[in-house]
């Protein structure tokens, strides 16, 4: 009966591997930008190389509580045996190594992957400035005077960096296919650096729950050549729709869930900066905005 | 005159809601009923509700928090269920403002009224049996700490019926949790339910420091201590020290939320990410909290079963110790993508996994405790060898989640809910319940039924590994943690085994309860009438089952760590009768205890809605019934020689049928 039960436990084990590892439609196993293969990488070796004593300790416990069951007469016993240095040696030294191998991986990939840091030149890259709303991201692009909500392009191959804020309560930006998330908060400016090496239509969302409309805080991302990239801009330019600071904005912020994609041929210049003041009410800084936006929804209804 | 409350509180158009309530109002009232009819109020009031029995007062907590275990799993299946039937446009039976309360509460209930009250539970059962004391440090406040912690219990199973819970996630983070963005009383709810039974735990923490510390029997230095102890004192020590800083935050939270105080608000110069920072600082000392007394009783189930003495005691201790130290070093680790530098978070990162390094090394030395020894297959064995192996695998997932490139694309996602699921019921609920079948029958006097008991624990492992591992696999696809529906219908199957999942695991929660049943039923075939059923090592088997109320008639004296066994072995060794007896100082019961615990519950009621003059009023008598606690001086009294002498011949008696 006993006999039969313990490799129940192991079979679990070793068909999810594969199903790990195989990665067809996965967005972490098969991604399709730079910064999401190295993730995927990464996660590979550190899976690696924590399996080379968690495979020995798995064998060990099923080996040792078999051999050493109480039924088994012929197997050595030593009550009174509870102390050895070459095992104490042996036990703090493995997982000491692969600690250590683990702490030099994570050292220079926090590094190496640290999501400020910048993947081209500045010329180079494609600006994105991201708003978490309620429940919906706005999308500025600064260096083509547009913004959209809930749809997101980017060219094949260009470096992106995203700066990304919140309106509301705290988000996290995040393309899984593309790799890194970052935290959207009010008042601050985050940013990640992203690139898409092949072209397709990517979904991305919020992973940090944010309330009601959270479940449906999603967008697609199209990669697509850098003429479609400008066919796209041209089509969002020949919209009727503007969006500016604080009017526009202000209606825009309202919460909403599961919001349609929209489409903005212009932005004043100042937009995201100015979501980010709004917020610093009372707090020195850029006081001469605070005069002017002093009276924001947030600080009136938190007052009282 | 009540506040906020009206009787549109009452969520009377939500049939799930009204149906519980129902059920529950139902159970109440024949367990009321009962209790009349066979007028046990009085025998209930004197001997459990007002008793500062450390004994009885750990059974209360683990009674406590096997009821809330079925609240908590509830919520979960209707979770399970909610995410196997809403995919690709379908809103599944739970609309967000339901599911959103169902995973905070699920969280909430689970750490804090289920795993918490496990482990205090048995920290009370057995730490002062295992150290040769009487009773805790301070009887009187353990029963308070009981009290309190009922409270915040009954707080967040009102919170079902009249108003809302909280819909922020369980650790209820700033922004989202503010008035602006909260406006409803769920938080509120969760304020006084957390910060209520806070209080209780942190006496709680202080209260066992201060026993191991002064209490120990003749001869047991630190380093003789049982396992157990060694953790319970670890837990204890992150309890005095992480506690406040969940008291203090969730007091700043209220004050930004009743006196519009800004400090985690998004303007006037609130920082969210403080919250964050401080919630996590106690939070990951938390989870240690809870994870290290089950180390302990793995260890002490582990020596005992394998006839053998644990192997490496002192790396053993010291590993709890380095663990316990390194706990506070790491919270950081939960919100590596808030956009901290790479050195920070490089450095929380290797922080994290050097707890890799003691935690192995005790899992090895649980191996090489196995390791010539004899070990029979109980059901607290099956336990700890399924722990051992779910909690190396969780471990590993744990280590990867520390990789910081790792958890930028693993954060928030099912990952993150799988891993900890994967620690918190491989490590803490197998623990606990090897723990309950392990000392079962020290607290009673009966074993409990073997056969339900390896049932229970087949259908936790195999409920387990079926609904989890496929959120592993789900979160590199990614799905992401607190979605009420999704749009990818890829999902969806893997959704359905974790829900299966969920139903097995349900399977061994009711096994346990059929378990408890057929063992009440069979008491007296499955009798300890020696008090050690286990051929046991440590000084709570030296005593009878149940033990009597004072424990020790006379205190034990040890000279090294497994005396009790050492002891058995010596030639001619049959536990004769002392000759004689004396007087045994013991505390007297209380109602101090439960009268502050009534009033606690009224007053976070009256704060939640807002009734201010019953809360003035409650917490006016909360400060009377103390000054009466403390100025009342007959609180204590003698056991005369001749009734501790008439008690332990009964058990010298039995000891000798047996023989």
């Amino acid at each position: 009966m006993r006999k039969k039960k313990y490799p129940r436990i192991f079979n679990i084990l070793p068909l999810l591997l594969p199903l790990l590892l195989s990665g067809c439609g996965s967005a972490l196993m098969d991604p399709k930008g730079e910064i999401g293969n190295e993730l995927k990488s990464l996660i590979l070796t550190a899976f690696g190389l924590m399996l080379i004593v968690v495979i020995p300790v798995i064998v060990m416990t099923i080996l040792f509580a078999w051999r050493y069951r109480h039924s088994n007469l012929m197997a050595k016993y030593a009550p009174e045996w509870s102390h050895s240095n070459a095992i104490e040696v042996v036990v703090w030294l493995i997982p000491c190594v692969i600690i250590v191998f683990l702490a030099i991986l994570t050292w220079n990939t926090s590094h190496s992957l640290d999501p400020h840091k910048p993947i081209a030149d500045k010329e180079d890259t494609l600006q994105v400035e991201v708003v978490a709303l309620d429940w919906k991201w706005l999308f500025i692009y600064p260096e083509q005077g547009i913004a959209t909500v809930n749809e997101l392009a980017l060219p094949v191959d260009k470096p992106v960096h995203f700066r990304v804020t919140s309106g509301s309560v705290m988000n996290s930006f995040m393309v899984p296919a593309l790799g890194s998330q970052i935290y959207a908060m009010a008042g601050m400016d985050n940013d990640v650096y992203l690139v898409a090496n092949e072209k397709g239509v990517y979904t991305g969302r919020s992973t940090n729950f944010s309330g009601e409309g959270f479940a449906e805080m999603t967008f697609d991302t199209h990669v697509t050549s850098e003429q479609d990239f400008q066919a796209w801009v041209d089509k969002v330019r020949g919209g009727a729709d503007t969006l500016a600071y604080p009017d526009g904005y202000r209606k825009l912020a309202k919460p909403t869930e599961d919001a349609p994609v929209q489409y903005f041929s212009s932005v004043s210049p100042e937009l995201y900066q100015d979501i980010i003041d709004s917020f610093r009410y009372g707090n020195g800084g850029r006081d001469e905005h605070a005069g002017e936006h002093g009276e924001t929804s947030m600080s009136a209804e938190a007052a009282e | 005159m009540f506040g906020k409350l009206t009787l549109e509180a009452i969520p009377f158009h939500e049939p799930i809601i009204m149906v519980t309530a129902t059920v529950i109002a139902l159970v109440g009232a024949l367990i009321v009923g009962g209790l009349t009819y066979y007028r046990k109020w009085g025998y209930l009031w004197s001997e459990w509700i007002t008793s500062i029995d450390h004994k009885k007062i750990g059974i209360m907590y683990f009674l406590v928090a096997l009821v809330m275990l079925i609240r908590g799993f509830a919520d979960a299946i209707m979770m399970r269920t909610q995410q196997a039937l809403a995919a690709g446009g379908a809103e599944g039976y739970l609309p967000p403002h339901h599911y959103d309360q169902i995973f905070t509460a699920h969280g909430v209930i689970m750490i804090f009224f289920v795993a918490m009250p496990m482990v205090i539970g048995l920290m009370n059962l057995v730490v002062p049996l295992q150290i040769g004391a009487r009773d805790v440090a301070f009887p009187f406040m353990n029963n308070l700490s009981f009290w309190l912690f009922a409270a915040g219990v009954v707080l967040v199973n009102i919170s079902l019926v009249v108003g809302e819970f909280a819909k922020t996630g369980w650790l209820a983070y700033a922004p989202l949790s503010e008035l602006q963005y909260s406006p409803g009383v769920g938080v509120d709810y969760w304020i006084w339910a957390l910060q209520i039974s806070g209080i209780g735990t942190t006496l709680t923490g202080i209260n066992f420091f201060v026993t191991i510390m002064k209490m120990r029997t003749k001869g047991m230095k630190l380093f003789r201590m049982p396992i157990f102890t060694w953790t319970a004192l670890c837990a204890n020590v992150l309890i005095i020290a992480s506690f406040p800083i969940l008291t203090a935050t969730i007091a700043m939270l209220t004050l930004d939320r009743y006196l519009g105080m800004h400090f985690f608000t998004n303007d006037m110069g609130g920082n969210q990410m403080m919250y964050v920072n401080l919630i996590w600082a106690w939070g990951h000392p938390e989870v240690y909290i809870l994870i290290l007394p089950a180390f302990g009783v793995f260890s002490e189930v582990i020596a005992t079963f394998s006839k053998k003495r644990l192997f490496g005691y002192n790396t053993m201790v010291w590993a709890t110790v380095a663990i316990t130290f390194l706990s506070f070093i790491v919270w950081l680790h939960h919100f590596f993508t808030m956009g901290a530098g790479a050195n920070v978070n490089a450095f929380f990162g290797i922080a994290t996994m050097i707890i890799a390094i003691p935690t192995g090394v005790k899992i090895f030395n649980w191996l090489f405790t196995m390791y010539r020894g004899r070990v029979q297959f109980t059901s607290p064995v099956l336990w700890t060898v399924g722990f051992i192996i779910t909690f190396t695998l969780g471990g590993m997932t744990g280590v990867m989640l520390a990789v910081p490139g790792a958890n930028f694309v693993l954060h928030n996602s099912l990952f993150v809910i799988a891993h900890f699921h994967n620690v918190i019921i491989g490590g803490v609920v197998f623990g606990m319940l090897a723990g309950y079948a392990y000392w079962f029958p020290k607290a009673f006097g009966f074993k409990l039924d073997e056969k339900w008991g390896k049932r229970s624990f087949w259908c936790w492992l195999v409920g387990f590994y079926m609904a989890f591992m496929p959120l592993y696999v789900l979160s590199f696809y990614g799905a992401m943690r607190r979605m009420q529906s999704y749009e990818n219908t890829e999902w969806q199957p893997l959704m359905l085994v974790a829900w299966v999942g969920a139903f097995i695991i349900l399977l061994g929660i009711a096994c346990t309860v059929i378990q408890l049943i057929v063992s009440i039923r069979d008491r007296k075939k499955n009798a300890d009438l020696t008090g050690d059923p286990w051929d046991g090592r440590t000084l709570e088997w030296a005593v009878s089952s149940p033990p009597p109320y004072y424990n020790f008639a006379h205190l034990p004296e040890v000279n090294s760590i497994d005396h009790f066994w050492e002891m058995k072995k010596q030639e001619g060794f049959t536990a004769q009768a002392p000759t004689h007896y004396s007087d045994v100082h013991m505390p007297k019961n209380t109602a101090a205890g439960p009268i502050m615990g009534i009033i606690s519950i009224v007053l976070g009621f009256a704060l939640i809605w807002h009734i201010w003059w019953l809360a003035g009023l409650s917490a006016a008598g909360m400060f009377v019934a103390f000054l009466m606690r403390i100025f009342n001086e007959n609180i204590d009294y003698h056991v005369p020689a001749a009734e501790v002498e008439r008690i332990e011949r009964e058990h010298h008696k039995r000891l000798e049928m047996q023989a």
